[in-house]
């Protein structure tokens, strides 16, 4: 095997619960974004523009989705003779058998596709975030500073700062301490959760730490490495990089797309962001239809109304539907007279004629408050929602819904359909 | 694997002006994502023909571009693949391909190598979607020599420009003339040939050595009495993009829902290189009616019955009807554009007024461009 420099570890195996119904059968890299994207082509992406060719994604919570996308890797250029993307799945070994139970036990577990390739260094990257990064930039300063381990951090605004994992360096960017979450936090240095280690060193760390049950980087290996006496630095970036960890941050960062001159332009030349694109096709804008402040997928038929929203490819919306500030992913139908609010609406659904979504006052979600929130209608993929029926805000929908789902035609803010199954 | 195919991408002519300065016009645009050759080699595809020959010679750069790779049209397996073959200089031969069946005779070697019994011979320049499965299955039952694939085009229709021919009750061919005067049927030849690779190669050796070179005139005309040439109707979409105004009408059909079905959404799909362009974006002052917009375009202005092909930015209060916008054009704002078709990667300024008054006008600016 060819040696690699450094090779990226994409942990891909996360179900993102806090994205409700939208990850009941995907793995949060897989959601749709921007209208064509998956969420985990943004690092994958940002792999291959800097010059990384071989990438370990590790999969473990329904990877179907996450598999067929990735294949062998064309869209991003990683299908390689040597290196390429390889998905790494957890497996039987002949004394145990378990899951990954945590990041750092996942690459513990991979250590010999690791090995293969014999790096000097490896990049951990999570599949969560929307970001364009130079990793090559990030390891020169990990050479630069010789350091063991190097953690790319941004600052947040100092009342965030006790969400985050948060660094506090010297003047020379070496961390000298680490707080997980702190009330009162002593720097707005948080970590991105990307970091690049010496191989030796995380080796070691890996092995020493292989005991340690649910083993994470955050957690374990990091307080490890720091304990230790290891070098840590902490490298800033002051770009966009955005969580798209719950609805709302979701919503936002889809919603930021649609701005004049959004802070993340995905129209640049340089650093493109590659996917797989089944759909090919212009889309359609019918006579009497209307479209401002929206980004609008391939295939997609629009007959109706759009307006700030950011509708995925071959997507059809009916005559005299409007839907305002809301996401709809791939192959959804909507259709005729429907008015859609703020609402997320996964792929695949069927949306009957004549619906009201995203009605009335706010309340709390009676399933789960935290998840479903930001007034937002959020409906699971391969949803069926019948024609003339009106949902309020902080909703769920998951599965195929008939009319009696529907007390007097109406699901009042705060309330949810979950079925099992669905199609 | 049947049969192999060969897409005769040579053509140039001048019906189509400024548009085939700079391309073949297999490699013009259409659809909005797709180039003209697409469609023949999507058929290849979804027909199972894995082995396939592109026959180009006029001006190749942008075609050989969009075929730099064969993996979007899934060609490149180990067996078969996507070759181009452009004219080369050898020992023996230093000519440009002086027709079409000199094209072909010129690489030769490629028909005697390989092993696949029939030959599906089509032209680059046409828009339509057929599985070459089926006229095959056609040209077996009727024992035929050779197989045309033809189609019925309406009456008022002038189709001088076409091969036009008649066929008996059997629907052997027993009329074949090509750009006729005056024409004495509306049934015209696609371009689309099937026949018997051994029963190709024998022609074609004959062709060159008598110094004939064309495939129309010189063999399948020639030849219409002694050989049994039979004909095969399609009744689906079908258009050739040759001249301006058909260039043009192509692509408008797509606006209608039908033509948009058929090639858009119905399977099996149109292949093309992919771009990895963002979605396309409207922002404030975006109206658009009636028309298709391709990925990659940021929109400010009106955009009526029009086609924007691919990476197209239109500026504030810009209006564009009844054109074609074709890839990477940059329109300044408050422009006008009526009735043109313009030309790819070029930068209209602010304010200009351009329409078509009698026709479609090509418009092709080369202004520089400072923004993006």
């Amino acid at each position: 095997m060819i040696r690699k420099e450094m090779i990226a570890m994409l942990l891909a195996g996360g179900q993102g619960s806090r994205l409700g119904v939208l990850t009941a059968r995907v793995a949060k890299p897989a959601v749709a974004f921007g209208g064509k994207y998956r969420i985990i082509d943004f690092p994958l992406s940002n792999c291959i523009n800097s010059g990384i060719d071989t990438v370990g994604v590790l999969t473990q919570y329904q990877p179907l989705r996450l598999n067929s996308h990735i294949g062998i890797g064309i869209p991003w250029d990683l299908d390689r003779n040597n290196g390429g993307v390889t998905i790494l799945q957890p497996y039987e070994k002949s004394e145990s058998s378990e899951w990954y139970s945590g990041t750092a036990n996942a690459i513990y577990q991979n250590m010999n596709y690791i090995e293969q390739y014999d790096p000097e260094y490896v990049l951990i990257l999570s599949g969560d975030h929307i970001y364009k990064m130079d990793y090559e930039v990030m390891l020169d300063y990990h050479k630069e500073k010789n350091a063991d381990v190097t953690i790319a951090v941004m600052p947040v605004p100092m009342e965030e700062a006790s969400r985050f994992g948060i660094m506090v360096t010297d003047d020379e960017g070496r961390i000298t301490e680490f707080e997980e979450k702190p009330e009162h936090p002593s720097s707005n240095l948080a970590s991105m959760g990307i970091y690049i280690f010496t191989w030796k060193a995380l080796k070691e760390a890996l092995i020493s730490m292989s005991d340690v049950e649910d083993c994470d980087f955050g957690k374990h290996i990091i307080p490890y490495c720091h304990e230790k006496g290891e070098r840590l630095y902490a490298y800033e970036y002051n770009g966009y990089w955005k969580d798209v960890g719950t609805l709302g941050s979701y919503w936002e960062a889809n919603m930021e797309l649609i701005d004049l001159i959004p802070e993340f332009n995905l129209y640049e030349e340089y650093w493109k962001i590659y996917t797989k694109s089944d759909v090919i096709a212009p889309h359609y804008i019918a006579s009497e239809a209307k479209a401002e402040r929206c980004i609008l997928g391939e295939g997609t038929e629009v007959y109706g109304e759009i307006e700030n929203s950011v509708i995925g490819s071959n997507v059809i919306v009916g005559k005299g539907s409007v839907i305002r500030d809301s996401i709809i992913m791939a192959d959804v139908e909507i259709g005729e007279n429907t008015v859609i609010n703020k609402a997320i609406i996964a792929e695949n659904c069927k949306i009957g004629s004549g619906c009201e979504l995203g009605i009335g006052e706010e309340k709390p979600n009676k399933l789960k408050k935290a998840v479903y929130a930001f007034g937002l209608v959020t409906i699971g993929e391969d949803s069926v929602i019948p024609s003339n029926v009106k949902i309020g805000k902080n909703t769920a929908i998951s599965g195929v819904t008939e009319p009696a789902d529907y007390p007097d035609g109406l699901l009042d803010s705060g309330e949810y359909i979950i079925k099992a199954g669905g199609k | 694997m049947k049969a192999l195919g060969i897409i005769l991408a040579g053509g140039n002519n001048n019906k189509m002006h400024e548009l085939s300065n700079k391309r073949a016009i297999a490699a013009m645009p259409v659809g909005g994502s797709y180039r003209c050759i697409d469609f023949a080699l999507s058929n290849m595809s979804n027909s199972h023909i894995q082995r396939v020959a592109v026959l180009t010679q006029y001006n190749a750069r942008s075609l050989n571009e969009h075929l730099s790779s064969s993996k979007w049209w899934d060609f490149g397996r180990k067996q078969g693949g996507l070759y181009v073959f452009t004219p080369t200089l050898t020992a023996d031969n230093g000519f440009w391909y002086r027709g079409t069946a000199d094209a072909i005779y010129q690489n030769i070697d490629f028909l005697k190598r390989s092993h696949e019994p029939y030959v599906i011979i089509a032209a680059g320049d046409c828009v339509y979607k057929l599985d070459y499965n089926k006229v095959l299955d056609y040209h077996i039952k009727k024992k035929a020599d050779i197989t045309i694939v033809c189609k019925d085009m309406p009456e008022d229709m002038d189709v001088s420009r076409f091969g036009v021919l008649c066929m008996n009750e059997d629907s052997r061919i027993v009329e074949f003339e090509e750009k006729p005067m005056v024409a004495h049927s509306h049934t015209i030849s696609t371009g689309i040939y099937v026949l018997r690779r051994r029963q190709l190669i024998e022609m074609l050796e004959k062709c060159a050595e008598e110094e004939r070179h064309d495939l129309v005139n010189d063999v399948l005309i020639r030849y219409k009495n002694m050989k049994r040439i039979y004909g095969y109707k399609i009744d689906t979409y079908w258009s050739n993009i040759a001249t301006v105004d058909s260039y043009y009408n192509t692509n408008m059909d797509f606006l209608k829902p039908e033509v948009r079905n058929f090639f858009y959404k119905q399977e099996p799909a149109i292949y093309s290189k992919i771009d990895d362009l963002a979605p396309a974006k409207y922002n404030v002052g975006a109206n658009v009616h009636n028309s298709l917009v391709s990925s990659g375009c940021i929109i400010n202005g009106t955009v009526e019955n029009s086609m924007l092909f691919k990476q197209v930015f239109v500026g504030k209060d810009c209006v564009i009807k009844n054109s074609i916008i074709l890839n990477d054009v940059y329109i300044g704002d408050n422009t006008h554009i009526e009735n043109c078709i313009v030309e790819s990667h070029d930068t209209i300024r602010a304010n200009t007024y351009l329409s078509g008054e009698d026709g479609i006008k090509i418009v092709l600016e080369q202004n520089e461009r400072y923004i993006m």
